[in-house]
């Protein structure tokens, strides 16, 4: 049983009414690791973003659901949504160097969650707080929750939040490129460490990228998006033994395989583009009609 | 120990200010035509009259021996004696300082007050009519000068709907117990809300009127640092944590939104200062100002030398605390 399952979610902008999300439907089970992918621009991020009910105010979601353990947020009051997500999900963010506020200590950023919205008494939450750090293998964790960003490494910041997400046993997290703004070396660690999290924790963990060398790594599934339609939505052995979409096919030729670094690029072919935004195209034409007819 | 070392060094810098201050007020109130000592004496009185009393006052030695003198007398804490008032110069401007000095922070507080709840107001309602009807607010509040915004209240709640004393500092008729000049700080010390409402009948127009445009400055410059504050990262992160549009705005973004408003509020809380000049003068408040006002009409020569400096003190000390201020609530510049 999924804890996270999307279904026919569709979001465009307000002003023009661009379409950004078409009909996605993906889901996460406890434990499992999805990848989704797509180039820049593809909707991956907004997908995490109404997961979390966080869309910028310029878009609106205007069809579909999002199952959080069976319950469909969309139909929640707002209030009662975020109290939901916010005990049961976690977003590790993309640069942590604007993600921790710079007034804040870093101990009350993470604690602060813990008494206010799960209700926790303080003494508690802080020796939680310093036992999320430690399992970040952060050093001297009582000296980090005191603390403020600027006297840390986006290193030990990312950390930091990683420990924030996993701190009061999540049931789903979304990441949201969480190693692109770091070091190539940090990288590695980082992304080693948010695989070893989840693993411990048995989360569900939607894992935003564009690196398909990443996907190989930490994911089980894998979801391909392109211009805010799911491609193709698939096991990561199956997907690189043979993708089945020949959009995903070209995904994976134009991607430098971190196997093979010194591998050609090549451009995703011009007849495939072609072919994935004629069945865009095809899509729109068949809402447009549902919503006529 | 690095702070200790700035502040000194900005005391340092402060003497070298005010010294310059003094020299540039001296020599202008000598120069400017308008004699005290014509303006003491009878029409009739003789060439020899005037010349006596002019050396009585010093007023016949060169300009730099006349500073001199008087940096000398300043030094040792003797600021010279009013030639109107016949009394020492020290003791009239600090007799008058707490009247103005109760008018401004009451402005200030005013002003941070509107400012502040304006700012969050239209944070809150972003999008909405009253986020409109707060930055018109907000223009027209900023389009007006303090006086006419002093003659506008005057005219409404002193003259159209009478509520509010617009002459004076306290009503004279009532038993005043005061050993200090702080009328409103005692009267809240010796728990007189008698005294207290009285006083704030009479403040609460002129403060008003200093407090309307600061307060639209302070409500534009918040509004708008908030606004850029809840688009940033942490703020949406504590919105995936389950906190509501009240803990965002006032936890997350206001902490860091704060920073350049605190800087601009002290430049401008200077600038209220100078403004009380004028308002204790429409208001008939008993203040420095109003002071100051009267010792240029009499060429009062030592008594506004002692009120320029007294501001250019104050206006230094406002500026020391607001940097102080900035250090404390800046955790980068705290923990380096
Ligand atoms: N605040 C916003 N207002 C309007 N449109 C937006 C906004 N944010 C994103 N978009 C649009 O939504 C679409 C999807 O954006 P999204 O951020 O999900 O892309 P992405 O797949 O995460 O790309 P990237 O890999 O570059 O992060 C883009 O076409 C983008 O132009
Ligand atoms: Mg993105």
């Amino acid at each position: 049983m999924s804890f996270l399952v999307v279904r026919g979610l569709s979001a465009r902008l307000k002003g023009d009414g661009a379409r950004l999300l078409r009909g996605v439907g993906l889901s996460v089970a406890p434990g499992e690791v999805r990848g989704l992918v797509g180039e820049s621009g593809a909707g991956k991020s907004m997908i995490g973003k109404a997961v979390l009910g966080i869309l910028p105010q310029a878009v609106e979601v205007t069809g579909g659901e999002i199952l959080l353990d069976g319950t469909d947020l969309l139909t929640l009051p707002p209030g009662e949504r975020r109290r939901r997500v916010g005990a049961a999900c976690a977003l590790i963010p993309q640069d942590p160097l604007t993600a921790l506020n710079p007034a804040r200590r870093i101990g009350p950023q993470i604690t602060g969650r813990l008494v206010d919205i799960l209700g926790w008494d303080r003494a508690r939450a802080r020796t939680r707080a310093e036992e999320a750090l430690a399992e970040t293998h952060l050093p001297d964790p009582e000296r980090i929750m005191r603390a403020y960003p600027h006297q840390l490494s986006g290193g030990q910041r990312q950390r930091c939040l990683i420990a924030s997400a996993f701190v009061a046993g999540p049931r789903l997290i979304v990441a949201d490129e969480p190693t692109t703004a770091l070091d190539v070396t940090v990288q590695k660690q980082i992304l080693r460490l948010i695989a070893e999290m989840q693993a411990r924790h048995g989360t569900a963990l939607l894992f935003v990228t564009h690196d398909l060398g990443v996907v190989s790594k930490v994911c089980q599934s894998l979801t391909v998006l392109y211009a805010g339609m799911v491609v193709e939505d698939t096991g990561v052995r199956s997907f690189f033994r043979a993708p089945a979409h020949p959009y995903s096919a070209a995904l994976l030729a134009a991607t430098p395989r971190y196997t093979d670094p010194g591998g050609s690029l090549t451009p995703v072919p011009e007849a495939v583009l072609a072919a994935v935004r004629a069945e865009v195209a095809a899509r729109d034409a068949a809402a447009e009609g549902a919503r006529h007819g | 120990m690095r702070l200790l070392r700035a502040i000194l060094l900005r005391l340092a810098t402060s003497a070298v200010t005010l010294a310059g201050v003094a020299v540039i007020v001296f020599v202008v109130i000598r120069v400017v035509p308008g004699d005290p000592v014509s303006m003491m004496l009878p029409p009739g009185a003789t060439d020899d009259d005037i010349a006596r009393l002019r050396a009585f006052y010093g007023l016949d030695r060169s300009i730099p021996a006349q500073f001199l003198i008087w940096a000398g007398g300043v030094l040792q804490g003797d600021f010279g004696t009013s030639i109107t008032n016949r009394q020492p110069v020290l003791d009239l401007v600090l007799g008058r300082l707490p009247a103005t000095l109760e008018l401004s922070v009451l402005a200030l507080g005013l002003a941070v007050l509107m400012g502040g709840v304006a700012a969050l107001t239209g944070t809150r309602l972003r999008g909405t009519r009253t986020e409109a009807a707060i930055d018109v607010a907000n223009g027209m509040a900023l389009s007006v000068p303090d006086f006419l915004w002093g003659l506008v209240l005057v005219l409404l709640f002193g003259v159209i709907f009478p509520v509010f004393n617009i002459s004076g500092r306290v009503t004279p008729s009532l038993d005043l117990p005061f050993t200090t000049n702080f009328y409103l700080l005692e009267s809240i010390l010796r728990l007189r809300p008698d005294l207290v409402a009285d006083l704030l009948s009479h403040m609460i127009l002129p403060a008003l009127a200093l407090a309307i445009p600061l307060a639209a400055i302070i409500g534009q410059l918040l509004k708008q640092s908030l606004k850029e504050t809840m688009h940033l990262d942490y703020v949406t992160l504590a919105r995936t944590r389950g906190y509501g549009e009240n803990h965002v705005i006032l936890r997350e973004a206001l902490p860091n939104a704060i920073l350049p408003t605190l800087t601009l509020v002290g430049v401008q809380f200077t600038f209220l200062i100078g403004g009380t000049v004028i308002i204790e003068r429409l208001f008939s408040y008993e203040g420095l100002g109003n002071l100051a006002i009267d010792a240029v009409i009499n060429r009062d020569l030592p008594l506004i030398q002692g009120i320029v400096i007294l501001f250019a003190v104050i206006f230094t000390a406002v500026n020391l605390i607001v940097d102080l201020a900035c250090v404390a609530l800046n955790p980068r510049l705290r923990h380096g």
